[in-house]
């Protein structure tokens, strides 16, 4: 147990540090008067007392951190936040259970954006305030992990090879320290939020609604202050600007970084990622309007292109707002989404799944092994922007795909033991282990996660907390090796 | 002139050995005493061993009356640094540098006088190369050899059954072909050259040089002998620097396959070429030369640094049923040994690298010089100058100039509205455009005007200088 105070030591000092971010919620709720301010004082001091318990009893204990504490740390900081953060919305809504609270709150923190409230329409502001922020600091915490933490980890194909190969990746090492790297980070982060609230205002959303809005776009969280999602605005204007928003958080904020330092656009040129992104997202687009539109599900091809490219941009950048219910579309397209859900974000975005260089990896090796029969003495490595890829990195990805496919299957199969029908476990599944958010039929987009049983809800709180940490970080928890001396 | 070579590599050694004969005192520098040694028996030079880019083994091997300094040491930085010490510390006039990375060919502000002074830059490989290129391009040629910046080209090719113009008078080529000048400047008979006459009759197995503006010779070639389907199928063995250029210039519109033997080197080649099939073995390995479908190759190139793998892999691919194969040989005594062969093209590197140094080493204002026959004859691009009274060539005919035997005026690059005889060194830039005259008697040569000549013999060159140089009351 002793080993672990060192881990308990930073994570007390985080709690802490997290009980400010009850101010926000705090401050609204006493400008909308809407009685939840003692709510959130109570879960900020327990927040704030059990944070500095755990930090000044373990003091003595404070050391540098090893590799195998950074695992424990990850997994045990997105846990216990999750855990303060459905405090609030036991302390307002007294039937809720905590059980569902937990799911709300784990499903903000892994910007998956499932929700089990219904009613949001009337929820109290403060609450719906906390549920975005909840995405939003999720989401700024996954980009400074997957950028900042995770390298040091050795965690992920993509880190191990950033680090060790020259040319255009290099870029992605951005600053000397990770400390730097961060604020960097969360710099851009915080201006892209910004401008994406002041767009979304102009468009034609109250101030609320926009701030909300935007928070849970770009850390593509997706949850809503609407049942309806951002279909109750019906607004084309709107929708633009969360496609581009989403687009942009889809893709690496290091090349974000990299173009503001640079200040020229060639940085998303040089991204091989962004490249994969944005021809996927625009082909999937306007295939999926022409075929709703050729089904005769839209009578015009406008409005069948609208909503596509919406929900299809939503999904398969694991965000999660819905604009109509996709679940009544012909089932092609919305499993294409969930497909594409599966793949498409960029590393280092605030997106979910394989990621995209994953997938780039794995379709070269592909390649490159059919090319093997044909030529048996055939020297093609597989390259990446212009870099070989090292062998023990493609095994590294093709270990992921596995594990990530094999845990889809039994958490799959864990749902349908509970009870549920295929396309909901499965969907559900896959929503959830990509962040993405809605899935099919009883989860679907018009529908919410209240209605499951509490063990079908404990598996995808899960799920998401298993896809948020790239797979490997969580499961190696599980592994007897980890916890031997 | 005195010449200082620094390298005594592949390069350095045939520069030397080229520039010997013709009665320049040449000292060479190189780190490794035993190569030198061997240039220093056969040949008449001086050697001096040590680092070339170190002043004071520049000054002991003379730097300080020397003309000419030619930096080809393996190392580009090397030829660099000594071309800055020759200027700073030397002053030697011209330098010359070898450089093959073309990181520093793509910044030419760094040859300034103010930096690394060099004057002109020369890249083996990238000459080979585009030699290379150009027989692809013309599969029919053994040589395609370019003047006046592209405008004209002198190309060698074996008459072949098939070619209309066998057993014609040369002359006829103008009635078979009436829109298209092209001029023969000689035809090699077995060893023995010919200079052509309009009744000379041409036959088959002879090897023709012609000149012709460059759109032409396609067609020129087409009378001499059948032509081939143009190639779409390469087989690149050796991926060293010139297989490496090459396949990086064929891959965007040839199908190219490339054999090498080292893995880091084939690793290197499949990160760098794009479309580009690398695979990784041996030239000489019969199973992989028929795994790879070596009999559909429209061409097989052998381009290792070794002669004997590149004969033997040559070989093979050409039994192997490959429709045409070329081999890089650097060795003379096996250039002469193979080309009647089995291989259709042996080309030695050092033989068609040494024509853009050449140029620098000519006495008179040498545009261009091209090593033939494997340095046995040579064709030059000169600039005329003055004029009738201060030349010996200008303000002449063809027909009034006297020629040594062996040698043949064989075109004229004019450019339009050149009036007087003003800047026309071999840098000049200028825009305005030039035509090309196919020699004829009664041709007259302007100043400023860029003959092209043709010799059988290399003894020859001095007499064409020397006839091209302009007289004191020019000055």
């Amino acid at each position: 147990m002793r080993a672990f105070f060192p881990v308990l030591n930073v994570l007390g000092a985080m709690l802490a540090i997290f009980s400010v971010t009850f101010l926000p919620p705090i401050a609204t709720s006493l400008i909308y008067q809407d009685n939840a301010a003692s709510a959130f004082s109570y879960a900020m001091g327990i927040c704030l007392i059990a944070g500095s318990i755990s930090w000044l009893a373990t003091r003595r204990f404070k050391a540098e951190l090893k590799t195998r504490d950074g695992f424990l740390l990850v997994t045990l900081a997105w846990t216990l936040m999750s855990l303060i953060g459905s405090t609030p919305l036991m302390f307002v809504y007294e039937k809720m259970s905590f059980t569902d609270a937990f799911f709300e709150s784990m499903s903000g923190l892994t910007t998956t954006g499932a929700t089990v409230m219904a009613d949001l329409d009337h929820a109290p502001p403060s609450i719906n305030l906390w549920r975005h922020e909840l995405n939003w600091l999720g989401g700024m915490g996954i980009i400074v992990l997957a950028i900042a933490i995770l390298p040091l980890l050795g965690v992920g194909g993509m880190q191990l090879f950033r680090a060790e190969t020259p040319g255009p990746m290099k870029d992605a090492k951005l600053t000397a320290r990770i400390s730097d790297t961060a604020r960097a980070l969360w710099l851009i982060y915080l201006a892209l939020t910004i401008a994406c609230a002041l767009c979304l205002r102009l468009a034609g959303m109250n101030w609320f609604d926009a701030i909300c809005h935007a928070l849970a776009c770009l850390s593509l969280g997706g949850f809503s202050t609407r049942d309806a999602s951002v279909g109750a605005f019906n607004s084309p204007a709107i929708e633009a600007v969360l496609i581009i928003f989403m687009v942009i958080a889809a893709l690496n904020f290091a090349t974000h970084f990299v173009a503001w330092k640079s200040k020229s656009i060639k940085a998303y040129w040089n991204d091989v990622e962004a490249k994969g992104v944005v021809t996927l997202l625009t082909i999937s687009c306007i295939g999926a309007g022409f075929y709703l539109w050729k089904v005769d599900y839209y009578p015009s091809l406008w409005t069948a292109l609208r909503h596509a490219t919406f929900n299809l941009v939503s999904v398969a950048t694991d965000c999660g707002f819905v604009s109509v219910d996709f679940d009544k579309w012909p089932v092609f397209v919305p499993l294409w989404m969930l497909f594409l859900s599966c793949i498409l974000a960029s590393s280092g975005s605030t997106g979910g799944g394989i990621k995209m260089i994953r997938t780039l990896i794995l379709s070269s090796q592909g390649s490159r092994e059919l090319t093997r029969l044909l030529h048996p003495a055939v020297v093609n490595p597989v390259i990446i922007g212009g870099a070989i890829v090292p062998n023990r990195v493609v095994f590294a990805v093709l270990g992921f795909i596995f594990l990530y496919f094999m845990s889809i299957v039994t958490l799959t199969f864990l749902l349908m033991f509970g009870g549920l029908d295929f396309i909901s476990a499965f969907s559900a599944v896959i929503a959830c282990i990509n962040n993405a958010g809605p899935g099919l039929n009883v989860v679907g987009p018009a529908q919410n996660y209240g209605p499951l049983t509490d063990f079908e809800t404990w598996v995808l709180s899960f799920t998401m907390l298993l896809g948020r940490l790239e797979v490997f970080s969580l499961l190696i928890l599980f592994t007897p090796g980890f916890w031997r001396k | 002139m005195k010449i200082l070579i620094l390298g005594a590599g592949q390069v350095g050694g045939s520069v030397a050995e080229s520039l010997c004969s013709e009665a320049n005192d040449i000292t060479i520098v190189d780190l490794d005493a035993a190569r030198l040694a061997k240039l220093r028996d056969t040949l008449d030079l001086r050697t001096v061993t040590g680092n070339a880019a170190s002043p004071l083994v520049l000054r002991q091997a003379g730097a300080e009356d020397t003309d000419l300094l030619i930096a080809v040491t393996q190392s580009d930085q090397t030829n660099l640094c000594a071309c800055r010490i020759a200027a700073s510390l030397f002053n030697i006039s011209t330098r010359i540098a070898r450089l093959r990375s073309t990181d520093y060919m793509s910044y030419p502000a760094l040859f300034d006088d103010q930096n690394f002074a060099v004057d002109f830059t020369i890249c083996p490989e990238q000459v080979v190369t585009e030699y290379i290129d150009k027989l692809i391009e013309f599969p029919e040629a053994l040589q395609v050899l370019e003047f006046a910046n592209g405008l004209v080209s002198l190309v060698a090719v074996r008459v072949i059954v098939g070619g209309p113009l066998i057993g014609h008078p040369i002359a006829d080529i103008r009635k078979h072909i009436p829109n298209v000048e092209a001029r023969v400047a000689a035809i090699f008979r077995g060893e023995r050259a010919i200079i052509p006459e309009g009744d000379t009759q041409i036959q088959a197995d002879d090897e023709v040089f012609f000149l012709a503006a460059t759109k032409d010779i396609r067609q020129v070639m087409s009378e001499l002998r059948r032509m081939d389907k143009p190639i779409k199928r390469i087989m690149i063995a050796g991926g060293g620097n010139i297989g490496y250029r090459l396949a990086r210039a064929l891959e965007s519109d040839h199908q190219v396959k490339i054999i090498e033997r080292n893995k880091k080197r084939a690793e290197f080649l499949a990160t760098e070429l794009k479309s580009t099939l690398v695979l990784q073995g041996e030239a000489t390995d019969e199973e992989l030369l028929e795994s790879e479908n070596i009999d559909d190759m429209d061409m097989f190139l052998s381009l290792t640094n070794d002669d004997e793998d590149n004969i033997m892999s040559a070989t093979l691919a050409k039994r192997m049923r490959a429709r045409r194969v070329l081999a890089l040989i650097n060795r003379h005594a096996y250039v002469d040994l193979v080309q009647a062969g089995p291989i259709d093209i042996a080309i030695s590197p050092a033989q068609i690298s040494i024509g853009a140094l050449l140029a620098h080493v000519r006495q008179g204002d040498v545009v261009v010089v091209h090593s033939l026959r494997r340095g046995a004859a040579e064709a030059l691009e000169l600039v005329a100058h003055g004029d009738r009274r201060t030349s010996k060539v200008v303000g002449r005919s063809i027909g009034e100039i006297t020629l040594p035997e062996g040698a043949t005026i064989a075109a004229i690059v004019r450019r339009e509205g050149m009036a007087a005889d003003t800047d026309n060194s071999a840098n000049a830039k200028d825009d305005r455009p030039s035509k090309v005259l196919i020699a004829h008697h009664d041709t007259v040569i302007e100043s400023a005007d860029h003959v092209i000549v043709f010799v059988v013999s290399k003894r020859l060159v001095p007499q064409i200088e020397k006839l091209f140089q302009v007289g004191l009351g020019y000055f």
